[in-house]
């Protein structure tokens, strides 16, 4: 993959918080605020880090792949997809919308390039990252399997079962990551069932953690991605905690449960296209 | 369409079933002290919030851990409490099948499964949300109750009824805003199909949302010449075999009409008892198996047919079936 400078990065994610907005204002529904708080760290993975094909095959043999286990970030990931070709960007305004490739929730069931598993109901994406991780082993392919799911999704059981799964079998050449954004639908992830110290329960689980303090900061979910990376086949698997906002990038949005699953209105979609630079085109 | 239609039941007023389910939740709260109440991370959706408000002490965030939840649920009955579950319809049942079997439905316990956003007309959030199979799984269950009514005052009474019905539970309700056409003050009677108009050429078997659709379809039909028979599938299990064969008996044809798979939904449960004991013509309204989509709950109920139009084509097919 082509290394882009900070800037370029950071344009992208501007381009890419708009997109997310307007798809979800569009249908009046979506969930906009952990697309926002996650959008540095998608971005660094798709157009930096991972090493990957947008002429998509299923398969991914020879490439990194990605799998977003809190599917209701779709908004995020397809606004990415799109702009790094795997599929046009006016394809982002069927969003949602009936006979569209765009689901809710990601689904392969209509085919939509970059998608290999249905995500939505909670806690399944990292028992399948672990399970498409062991598979590159059995064929020798080298590449990394990343993984990112929500810290309210923790609460899962299957998570844990995963958790052990994954250090029980040395699965080294994975990366997951939490979006620690510390909010859950019915509010603070600390008020609705407290997670206490998440990097101490995955290191119990023998994982190795990286934590990204400033997740919503390109330079260090950079750094934090090398360091990541520097630790993979070293026998255990690896887990990001990726500290960001939800909301991140638009002032009323920031920090609050509140625009889990909400869309803006009319006149809060304005208010916040002014404060997020149009740097690609919008579609 | 409906606006020229001489429909035998008419609304001022629409509501999500969702909210009868925790208007009435609050209610039963305040007659009986055993009630208590479970979610996991969707107060909101489930309109728990005014339950949790006014009893604090008797309501539990689990956070997203729904297998917890049944299991937490199945040991408070264990002491005299009535819990009552919320979640997502798809989370409440495909996600935690082997909790409810083993822990409520084998061990029959007074669990009362509640479950909202149930079939198409979630909307927007697609296929992994809509769930298709609930009634399937549910009904299939031993000891399972299941209901699913029609509109906000209908779910509200089947609320209430649950509080004095011993054991386990399904209760399915819904997310879109939907007309209110049944009484305030109606009876629940669980497992007492109701005959909401009658009729002698067909009967339409209608559960959910889609008895407002069968309500609309005997008016289209009647302006055709064709009397319809209405009648309330509200209780799926256990299913009121009686008024089904009385009715068809009469009509000699049926539909059956669901927000739901045609496999192992409320059709399905009609063709067994016809085929036992009256074999007749019967047309299924309902999703033909495939998974739904992203789209409006109105966008979506035509495309997979389960609206009034669709009900009137089955209809017709019924009768030419009877006669033919
Ligand atoms: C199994 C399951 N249970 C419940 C839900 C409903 N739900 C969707 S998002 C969400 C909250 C997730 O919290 P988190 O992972 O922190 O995501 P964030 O709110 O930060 O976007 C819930 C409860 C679901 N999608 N799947
Ligand atoms: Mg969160």
């Amino acid at each position: 993959m082509e290394k882009h400078s900070i800037d370029h990065l950071e344009g992208i994610c501007s381009q890419v918080r708009r997109d997310c907005l307007r798809m979800v204002h569009a249908v009046q529904s979506g969930h906009p605020g952990a697309a926002l708080g996650m959008c540095e760290y998608v971005v660094a993975l798709f157009f930096n880090e991972m090493e990957h094909d947008s002429d998509f095959k299923m398969d991914g043999k020879g490439e990194d792949l990605f799998f977003l286990s809190n599917g209701h970030v779709s908004a995020l990931w397809y606004s990415v997809l799109a702009r790094s070709g795997y599929f046009g960007v006016p394809e982002l305004g069927t969003f949602r919308k009936i006979n569209s490739r765009l689901q809710g929730h990601p689904a392969t069931e209509e085919g939509l390039p970059g998608i290999r598993i249905a995500s939505g109901s909670l806690g399944q994406g990292l028992s399948v990252g672990i399970g498409a991780a062991q598979t590159k082993k059995l064929n020798q392919d080298d590449k990394l399997v990343y993984v990112m799911m929500g810290d309210g999704e923790q609460q899962e059981g299957q998570v844990w079962e995963a958790a052990m799964y994954a250090a029980h079998h040395k699965v080294d050449n994975l990366i997951a990551a939490i979006d620690l954004n510390r909010q859950q639908i019915d509010g603070p992830t600390e008020k609705v069932m407290d997670l206490i110290d998440l990097g101490a329960k995955w290191e119990a689980f023998g994982w190795q953690i990286v934590n990204i303090e400033k997740g919503n900061d390109m330079a260090s979910v950079l750094e934090g991605l090398a360091k990541a990376k520097s630790l993979t086949g070293q026998g255990k698997p690896v887990m990001i905690l990726l500290h960001t906002e939800m909301g991140y990038g638009v002032d009323f949005m920031v920090g609050t449960h509140k625009w889990h699953g909400v869309a803006p209105n009319d006149e809060q979609l304005e208010n916040a296209l002014g404060q997020l630079e149009e740097t690609l085109g919008d579609y | 369409m409906e606006k020229t239609l001489d429909l035998k039941y008419t609304y001022t007023e629409k509501k999500d079933t969702r909210s009868g389910f925790g208007d009435g939740l609050l209610e039963a709260g305040r007659n009986n002290p055993n009630v208590v109440g479970l979610c996991a991370d969707l107060i909101g959706s489930l309109k728990m919030g005014a339950f949790q408000k006014e009893f604090p002490e008797r309501f539990f965030q689990v956070g997203i851990a729904e297998a917890n939840m049944i299991g937490l649920a199945a040991g408070m009955t264990i002491g005299g409490k009535i819990p009552f579950t919320g979640t997502f319809a798809n989370f409440s049942t495909g996600r935690v099948y082997d909790q409810i079997r083993q822990s409520v439905a084998y061990s029959d316990k007074n669990v009362k499964i509640c479950a909202s956003h149930a079939g198409l007309t979630l909307g927007e959030d697609g296929a992994t949300h809509q769930i298709l199979e609930d009634l399937g799984m549910m009904r299939m269950l031993p000891h399972m109750t299941v209901i699913n009514p029609c509109d906000y005052n209908q779910t509200k009474a089947a609320t209430l009824a649950l509080v004095d019905h011993v054991g386990p539970a399904y209760l399915r309700f819904g997310r879109p805003s939907w007309p209110i056409f049944t009484p305030a003050d109606q009876k629940f009677e669980i497992g007492k199909a109701w005959k909401m108009i009658d009729g002698k050429d067909v009967t339409i078997f209608a559960t959910g949302h889609l008895v407002w659709e069968a309500v609309v379809a005997e008016a289209m039909l009647r302006e055709e010449g064709i009397s319809a028979e209405v009648i309330n599938i509200h209780t799926i299990k256990p299913l009121d075999t009686e008024a089904i064969l009385d009715s068809v008996a009469k009509t000699g044809c049926a539909v059956s009409a669901e927000e739901h798979q045609l496999n192992g939904g409320l059709g399905d449960s009609i063709a067994q008892t016809l085929i036992r004991n009256h074999p007749a013509p019967l047309e299924y309204v309902g999703v033909n198996d495939s998974f739904g989509e992203s789209g409006t709950p109105t966008q979506l109920l035509e495309k997979y047919g389960l609206n009034a139009e669709n009900i009137v084509k089955k209809a017709k097919i019924a009768l030419r079936r009877k006669s033919g």
